[in-house]
């Protein structure tokens, strides 16, 4: 459909603007809430609901509930029980996302630049509360410091187009490096993965989970849509096995078999973790590429074949490069429900957000205040998880998928 | 152009060159390299079991358990693993069916309220998807099993509704039907009505495709079939049915249906948590449904409810459906978490079993097979159920 | 036309006996058959194309046209017979089938440009990771493709930015850059607006006068006329008749033929 006029169409001398249906507010409601009887009951029941709910959490919330116990463990809630002196690492490690963010956001604009305003904004936001309040934390104008890197680097790289692969590589470093970084070497102080813990290690597990998935997954796809029939039916036996299963399983596998399976490793508790969520993940991932994979029409592939392509520049510089870019918002949508999944390491006794929660409810100085630690738990999970789904939405938007 | 006088040109072709030939060869390779590994992986736990002592074998299944179950089936410590096992089965089975039943109704509820003309319950549908989404399902498990159903009342100051249900933090009592003597009389006269209704519905079915009309085949059986199975409920003798009511005997309730905290817990978590993904499911769907079709049976002058029923909800069911195989598969796989708070599900169980008999690999054989089994039965059954739906209507 | 068998030292394919054919054949096909299933697509067909040769195949739709062209490439396995190219004979040995691909370019009806590379990219891409030539040379080379099929301009656009004549015509290029000896036209004009037929058609002339052997694919039966040497009317999976375009539309032997030309021509 063409916006264009057609010849001889006449156009009016004098606009005229549209009537204006600015409505007073009692017109809203009347349009909004009572324009039918029974719309009217509903709204009224649903008033009486908000009423007792809200008077109900309110007043527990101000008189009953004892918040203090969220500021003293704020730090393990955080950061488990990684030594307070290294902590410095970690908000290293946190500068150096911004680093990356801000770069990206320089660099690409757009889709990164939207990722970076909203990570920015939020970030920014949490870090006002925790510089002006009175929170025990090692240091509280940290996360205003990673805010300021952010805008700094968006400035300084804006528009340099050629240092795109660097970035590019930067990014890829970055995971091994936030390990290494946070784990320790040369003369840096070893921090074993056992005492990594509340949310950066539920942050690592999941970003471990997708990281290290997404090769896999991607091998996976390929080989359940190979035309080779043994490739074809062993990787689609594994991925519905493991679809078939509950996460919980395949934890208490990793822990349980990987000791009897790979005797001469030692794999301590958290890296058998990981392992069971990448194997997890990458069942999941398998089936998001291939849904990409489908999309793709054959055209394309005949394309490739008929300028001399073989099956592996095929797939390398015409198939996955458009694949993977239609299932982005399939794969953020994969990490959201990794992040909140990996909550379940609690059931095998690692400490990462719930697992903290669960040993602060435990302690004889808190007893009695489950409520206000889950609560606080949920709202960081919340936080966390609605961001996320906000930016995959503008993602979508963004790649008009 | 006559005659080609052509040599035989099918030549060997090396075999690194042959496309069928590599074929064959990367799934031989593939294969050998599956079956390496594998093969590495075997002797490495026939090495691990020895030096624990184990034999891969499933005799102990028959040893005498040894550990009390709560709730579920009939069953006593000296039962078998495998009775044990099986109880597990059945309380998956259990929650799972009236998890999805449950979450099904609230899902349904929510999505509709979330496309509300109503700006108030429309925001609050979508404040409630939003909340129970995006928080995790364990910790909402542990938040109504540690923060509501542990806190509450204890016994002696159950919360107490319509009389006969208590609720404490020992769990939920409520009245349950017994049958009477007279249930056989009712039963009759139930045979009597599905008597009486299918031959109604034949012929009115016989009727309606005489006169080619299209209408509702059960329009008469279905009233009689009520009216005969009413007039017979209260024609029986002390009728079919007496409600057990619950009862405060010494510490704890006696009869009626008894619901443990961490059944309440568990199926509230799993219905409060995939009915928001349900309410999804659902608005997407009736959202999926053209714009157009709404329009064009207001045109044909259908009512909003017309609408809803004949030209909407059987579009969007088979927009619905295959989503909504994924969330009742999730919730059943989900009620793995029952782990976290001690009910006996069969991963529960398995696991029990594991640290009594050590024999991990065997236990985790027949926990994935359960798994595999109900995820494979309810999307077969959903495949068929789905198909059937697109079948109609078309 | 004589084939034989020619051994020379590190090579072992077969190449047609230049040295006893009069004419100078670069595509022979011997009773290639195909089957779609149980669908029998192509029944036999037999024909040889010269070098610098220009032939139009038409068919009604269904006939097996496509298919046929889509075997020179071996886009399609022939189940049966022979198809040799340049005195390459197709089978499954991959490195033939990799040299022939190189040999043949191919256009498409639906274009099938790779929408996630810009136009410039589009026809470098297989210079440079097929051939493996220089980037600058493969895009020097590339430009002067697209200054040859009058887009340059649109170099660095996106395939969505651009006309559907403007990306067929990119596909063309995109081709061209493999410098092949044969073109492969596979209804090229078939998904286009009617006013973008001619800059696509303008440009096939072009490549015509050039020399290059063309195999095309078409409805446009004015194309055919004034540019074809040779018209193939295929039906049902086989060559119905074959006949230079003088021949073929004035005075067509068979029936069928006589009744698609007569059909075709109405509108």
């Amino acid at each position: 459909m063409r916006g264009k006029r057609r010849v001889g169409e006449r156009t009016p001398d004098v606009t005229i603007k549209p009537p204006t249906d600015s409505k007073s507010m009692l017109q809203w409601l009347k349009a909004n809430l009572f324009n039918t009887w029974y719309n009217a009951l509903l709204t009224l029941l649903a008033v009486v609901f908000l009423y007792i709910v809200f008077k109900g959490i309110l007043s527990w919330a101000f008189t009953e509930a004892n918040w203090n116990v969220i500021p003293a463990n704020l730090q393990i809630f955080l950061v488990g029980a990684y030594p307070r002196e290294e902590i410095w690492r970690v908000w290293i490690v946190i500068y150096t996302l911004a680093l990356m963010l801000g770069l990206s956001a320089g660099i690409w604009g757009g889709l990164a630049l939207r990722l970076a305003i909203v990570i920015g904004s939020v970030g920014g936001g949490l870090g006002i509360i925790l510089a002006f309040f009175p929170i025990a934390l090692s240091n509280r104008f940290g996360l205003l410091g990673g805010v300021a890197f952010l805008v700094v680097a968006f400035f300084l790289i804006r528009g340099k187009i050629g240092l795109r692969p660097w970035v590019l590589g930067g990014w890829l470093l970055s995971f091994p490096w936030t390990m290494i970084w946070l784990h320790g070497f040369a003369g840096l102080p070893t921090v074993f993965t056992s005492s990594w813990g509340g949310l950066l290690l539920t942050l690592i597990l999941a970003a471990v989970g997708i990281v290290v998935s997404f090769p896999l997954g991607v091998l996976l796809a390929l080989g359940r849509r190979s035309t080779l029939p043994v490739i074809k039916w062993v990787s689609t036996a594994y991925i519905e096995t493991v679809r078939g299963v509950p996460l919980v399983t395949i934890l208490f596998m990793a822990q349980i078999m990987v000791p009897i399976f790979l005797p001469d490793f030692r794999i301590d508790k958290i890296l058998r973790a990981m392992l069971g969520i990448t194997l997890f993940s990458a069942a999941y991932m398998a089936e998001n590429v291939r849904g990409g994979l489908q999309s793709i029409p054959t055209g394309q592939y005949e394309a490739a074949h008929a300028v001399g392509l073989n099956y592996p520049l095929t797939m390398l510089l015409v198939v996955l490069p458009q694949a993977l870019r239609s299932v982005i918002p399939a794969i953020v949508g994969q990490f959201i429900s990794l992040f909140k999944d990996t909550s379940l390491v609690t059931v095998i006794g690692l400490l990462d957000l719930l697992g903290i929660a669960k040993t602060v409810i435990a302690n004889p100085d808190w007893l009695g205040l489950q409520a206000e630690v889950y609560l606080f738990a949920a709202i960081v999970y919340f936080v966390f998880s609605y961001s996320m789904s906000y930016i995959s939405l503008r993602i979508e938007d963004a790649l008009g998928v | 152009m006559e005659n080609n006088s052509t040599k035989s040109v099918s030549e060997k072709i090396p075999f690194w060159r042959d496309v069928r030939g590599l074929r064959v060869l990367f799934q031989v390779i593939f294969l050998v390299g599956v079956v390496l590994l594998s093969g590495i992986l075997y002797t490495n736990m026939l090495r691990g079991l020895r030096g624990l002592g184990l034999t891969l074998n499933l005799d102990f299944l028959n040893n005498e358990a040894g550990f009390g179950i709560a709730e579920g089936i009939a069953y006593e410590p000296s039962d078998t693993y495998l009775r044990a096992f099986w109880v597990g089965v059945v309380n998956t089975i259990r929650v799972s069916v009236i998890g999805i039943a449950c979450a099904t109704i609230l899902g349904l509820v929510i999505g509709i309220a979330r496309l509300s003309s109503n700006w108030l319950v429309r925001n609050l549908a979508a404040i409630y998807i939003e909340c129970f989404r995006n928080i995790p399902l364990l910790l909402q498990i542990l938040f109504w099993y540690t923060a509501v159903i542990l806190q509450l009342p204890s016994v002696r100051k159950s919360l107490t509704f319509f009389g006969h249900v208590f609720i404490n933090q020992r769990g939920v009592y409520l009245p349950s039907p017994q049958p009477t003597s007279g249930v056989k009389i009712w039963v009759a006269c139930l045979a009597v009505g599905f008597i009486l209704a299918l031959i109604l519905y034949l012929a009115r079915l016989r009727e309606l495709r005489q006169m080619e009309q299209p209408g509702f085949p059960a329009k008469w059986a279905l009233p009689t079939f009520l009216v005969v199975a009413l007039v017979g409920w209260f024609l029986t003798p002390g009728r079919p049915f007496t409600l057990e009511l619950p009862a405060l005997k010494g510490f704890n309730f006696a009869g009626g249906i008894y619901l443990s905290p961490e059944f309440c817990a568990l199926v509230i978590g799993l219905v409060m948590y995939t009915g928001a993904f349900i309410a999804e499911v659902v608005r997407s769907g009736i959202q999926s449904v053209a714009k157009g079709q709404q329009e064009a049976a207001k045109a044909i002058g259908l009512n909003e409810f017309q609408t809803l029923r004949l030209i909407v909800l059987p579009q969007a069911l088979r927009v619905i459906a295959p989503p909504l195989t994924s969330q009742y598969l999730n919730l059943t796989k989900n009620s793995s978490l029952a782990v976290a708070i001690g009910f006996p599900d069969l991963f529960n169980i398995g696991n029990t079993m594991m640290n009594q008999t050590g024999q991990s690999i065997p236990i985790f054989g027949m926990i994935m097979i359960s798994y595999l089994i109900i995820s494979l039965a309810t999307s077969a059954y959903m495949n068929w159920y789905n198909r059937r739906i697109n079948r109609i209507g078309r | 036309m004589r084939l034989s068998r020619v051994h020379s030292e590190g090579s072992d394919e077969i190449v047609a006996d230049l040295e006893n054919t009069p004419d100078d054949s670069i595509i022979i096909c011997e009773e290639v058959h195909k089957w779609f299933d149980d669908f029998h697509v192509l029944r036999g067909i037999t024909t040889t194309f010269e070098r610098g040769e220009k032939v139009v195949i038409c068919g009604p739709s269904g006939s097996g046209k496509s298919t046929f062209i889509r075997t020179i490439n071996r886009l399609e396995t022939h189940q049966q017979g022979r198809i040799i190219v340049d005195g390459i004979e197709l089978s499954d040995d991959l490195r033939n089938i990799e040299r022939i691909r190189q040999e043949v370019g191919m256009v498409f009806q639906q274009f099938n440009l790779f929408p996630h590379l810009t136009v410039l990219q589009n026809v470098t891409l297989s210079p440079i990771w097929v051939k493996k030539m220089a980037k600058s040379d493969a895009e020097s080379e590339a430009l002067a493709l697209l200054e040859r099929v009058g887009i340059e301009e649109h170099a660095h656009k996106f395939p969505a930015q651009i006309s559907g004549g403007q990306q067929q015509r990119v596909a063309i290029a995109r081709a061209l850059a493999m410098q092949p000896k044969i073109m492969l036209f596979d209804e090229p004009t078939s998904a286009l607006d009617p006013e973008m037929i001619n800059e696509v058609l303008d440009v096939m002339r072009e490549l015509a006068a050039s020399g290059m052997t063309m195999l095309v694919v078409t409805h446009e039966m004015g194309f055919a006329r004034e540019v074809a040497d040779r018209i193939i009317f295929i039906d049902e999976g086989a060559i119905v008749e074959e006949a230079a375009p003088a021949i073929f539309f004035d005075n067509p032997q068979n029936e069928r033929t006589q009744l698609f030309i007569s059909q075709t021509l109405q509108h």
